[in-house]
């Protein structure tokens, strides 16, 4: 019914959103089936997540906005390294290495709030580029690599995460050191993000001042890729790199500049968790799966700057609400589920968009010439 | 145009959500006050085998004793991140449980948080200490425990004629490095001639570098080895009983429960004896005393060999009847302090 209504609209923008929105409800649905296997109701899982969205409980009849600050913290690291995925998958560049760029970006953090002494209007600042350059950094060798070597940038990005993390470890543990072995002492105020403003408004939520610069970053994105030119040149490259170099574009370097601002993008992300959420520096045991889940939000949102703010919340979402489905014994790996299904889905596009295209020449039956209707859809 | 899809969408939402609230209104049963206790654990999850596992033990034995239904009475939230901890933490104080129970020190700051957030709410820390009002800390005398494997293993090893031993831990801080001191100190006292070799993985949660850790120490010697590396340490436990199985015998030391059923291969197991860190006991002691009304909030409870709060397993049926008797003799000495053990290993 609605697919009928919105058509009007012009079907080939149309696709774009209604493909995702199917995959995303095609994931709920298999979450649901999951669910049902575990004799549990779903209405309990989707009160949950109401619950996580709105702060609202339907069945307890109680309003609680710490939940809504929750999903933004959850939110706002898998939104960065989302749009560190996608930035570098539009120039053609398939980088994994979020995980570590936001590592050395959280590293970089911890260091500038250690060691520096400023008021805040001018230590967070600094904090965040110094993640920000450190993310570029590590981006830029993958990158380097490319272009110089034509070294893949999947080999190289994984071994840099597991450098990232041991580097990581070893700074915090011997250079800031540590009492426990697993994090730094506590940062000076000055270079906090926690606004206790902010956190009373949301019932003690943890939620920060990180979504200004995350809401920035998404902006930025979709300025440098859609409105400049040399964010053209960039998608030139991710679209045919011998033409783009035929074209007398500088491939080369726009694949390590390319690479640079996905790693400042993720190196944000880990100076806004270091400063935000966390209040001191910290030794990992092991990768946070951050990178990951930036990946499935990018691929969800096609890599737009709107796209993947939307799959940032959604699954943002679904990590909020994590606790609350615990709670009521829906097992944790629904989630997970509910995320691997929907990507799964995305990646069948073309088989999602081949059958609305049926599905909508079966309603403009009576009118003739199918063969046009399916091409003016495609 | 516009405004009739709006609407209409809008009406579809209304109706969704109505519908929810229809269902949602009939499903809770309005339950009588009860007690409840909420379990939250680290990365490690509800089944490693170690420490989330034998707290929920604790707790699902205090439930069982006083007719608590598991999954809404007692209950669990399973972490996945480091950053899970508060809200996970927050999630259970906002349903006003009795008592919230975290295991292991990567809890300390998260607790600190939580309980000046929800002052009125009883927590319960175990293996690190949180100096707040409405919090309980539980600790263990690691050391002491440790102490008595390293005794069974040195003499197992002087038996079999063997004079390498191992220790791998999960990652190197004061905590863990009481495991080491322990032992270490353990198998000196009777076997100084032993070689105690030692290995951090930099890990709680990886079975593969716990098993490629025990590869090494194997390969160079070691007879016998104890692990304080949670997850990790299940690889340890798979390559001797894969080694036993071979017919090379070599000989794991569970860690923080009773590991033996791990270590079965056959109608063996490679298990030697385990050290057990009673956190059932912590957990379950003081959910009884929160229930009693004796919540003793800012306590620290120390557990040790004197209220059996640290200890080896009552069957180790692995271990001759000599050598259980020597480590009960060790046990009743530190027990009594006639013997103390060092907490830092000798470097």
């Amino acid at each position: 019914m609605t697919m009928g209504k919105k058509k009007k609209n012009g079907s080939g923008r149309l696709d774009a959103v209604l493909v995702p929105l199917i995959a995303v409800l095609l994931g709920f649905l298999v979450g649901s089936i999951f669910l049902l296997f575990t004799g549990k109701s779903p209405l309990l899982m989707f009160n949950a997540m109401l619950q996580g969205v709105t702060g609202i409980n339907i069945a307890m009849r109680s309003f609680n906005p710490r939940y809504i600050g929750e999903l933004v913290i959850q939110a706002m690291p898998i939104i960065l390294t989302g749009l560190c995925f996608g930035f570098a998958a539009r120039t053609g560049i398939f980088n994994i290495g979020a995980e570590g760029q936001m590592m050395v970006g959280s590293l970089a953090a911890t260091a500038v709030a250690l060691t520096v002494k400023a008021p805040a209007f001018i230590h967070v600042p600094m904090i965040l580029a110094a993640g920000m350059m450190a993310g570029a950094l590590w981006g830029a060798v993958p990158g380097f690599l490319k272009a110089r070597f034509n070294v893949h940038e999947v080999v190289v990005t994984i071994m840099l995460n597991y450098v990232a993390l041991h580097f990581n470890n070893w700074t915090i543990l011997n250079v800031f050191g540590s009492v426990d072995r697993v994090k730094t002492a506590q940062f000076p105020q000055s270079a906090l993000l926690k606004s206790p403003w902010l956190e009373s408004l949301t019932n003690g939520s943890r939620l920060n001042w990180g979504f200004v610069p995350v809401l920035i970053a998404i902006v930025a994105y979709w300025f440098i890729l859609e409105k400049t030119t040399f964010g053209f040149g960039l998608r030139a490259v991710g679209y045919n790199k011998d033409g783009a170099k035929y074209a007398g574009m500088k491939v080369n370097r726009n694949i390590v500049v390319s690479m640079m601002i996905a790693g400042a993008f993720a190196g944000l992300a880990g100076a806004i968790i270091t400063t935000g959420t966390f209040s001191f520096g910290r030794a990992l045991s092991a990768a946070e799966g951050y990178g990951f889940d930036g990946l499935a939000v990018a691929l969800v949102g096609a890599c737009q700057a709107s796209g993947i703010l939307l799959a940032g919340l959604l699954f943002g979402m679904l990590k909020a609400a994590g606790p609350l489905m615990q709670s009521n014994g829906i097992p944790k790996e629904i989630g997970g589920i509910i995320m691997a299904s929907i990507v799964l889905f995305v990646a069948m596009k073309y088989g999602i968009e081949r059958i609305v295209t049926i599905v909508k020449l079966r309603r403009t039956k009576g009118l003739a010439l199918p063969t046009e209707t399916e091409e003016a859809g495609v | 145009m516009k405004y009739r899809t709006f609407f209409a969408t809008l009406l579809v939402v209304a109706l969704a959500f109505t519908g929810c609230a229809k269902a949602e209104k009939a499903a809770p049963v309005p339950a009588k006050p009860a007690f409840k206790v909420g379990l939250v654990t680290d990365l490690g999850g509800i089944d490693d085998k170690s420490f989330n596992q034998g707290t929920w033990e604790g707790i699902v034995r205090f439930g069982e004793e006083n007719g608590l239904v598991k999954g809404t009475d007692t209950k669990y939230l399973q972490s996945a991140a480091e950053a899970d901890y508060v809200p996970n933490l927050s999630t259970f104080a906002d349903e006003k449980l009795n008592l919230i129970v975290a295991p292991g020190f990567l809890f300390e700051k998260a607790m600190g948080e939580v309980a000046d957030k929800y002052p009125t709410q009883n927590l319960l820390v175990i293996d690190t200490v949180v100096t707040k009002p409405n919090v309980v800390s539980a600790v263990f005398a690691e050391h002491e425990g440790s102490f008595l494997v390293g005794v069974a293993a040195g003499l197992k090893a002087k038996a079999d004629g063997k004079n390498v031993v191992g220790f791998i831990g999960g990652m190197q801080f004061p905590l863990i490095e009481r495991f080491q001191a322990g032992f270490e100190q353990g198998v000196k006292a009777v076997y100084p001639e032993a070689k105690v070799l030692v290995d951090y993985a930099g890990d709680f949660g990886a079975p593969d570098k716990g098993q490629a850790l025990a590869q090494k120490q194997f390969n160079a010697g070691a007879y016998i080895i104890f692990h304080a590396a949670g997850g990790t340490g299940n690889g340890m436990i798979k390559e001797a009983k894969e080694r036993s199985e071979k017919g090379d015998v070599r000989w794991a030391i569970g860690v923080d429960k009773d590991q033996y059923t791990d270590g079965i291969y056959g109608t063996k197991s490679a298990v030697l004896t385990s050290m057990m860190k009673r956190v059932d006991v912590a957990a379950y002691e003081v959910a009884k005393m929160t229930m009693a009304g004796q919540f003793p909030g800012g306590q620290t409870l120390v557990f040790s060999l004197k209220n059996a709060g640290v200890g080896i397993p009552n069957e180790n049926p692995n271990l001759s009847a000599d050598i259980a008797a020597t480590v009960k003799e060790y046990a009743d000495k530190i027990a009594s302090g006639a013997l103390t053990v060092s907490e830092v290993p000798a470097k």
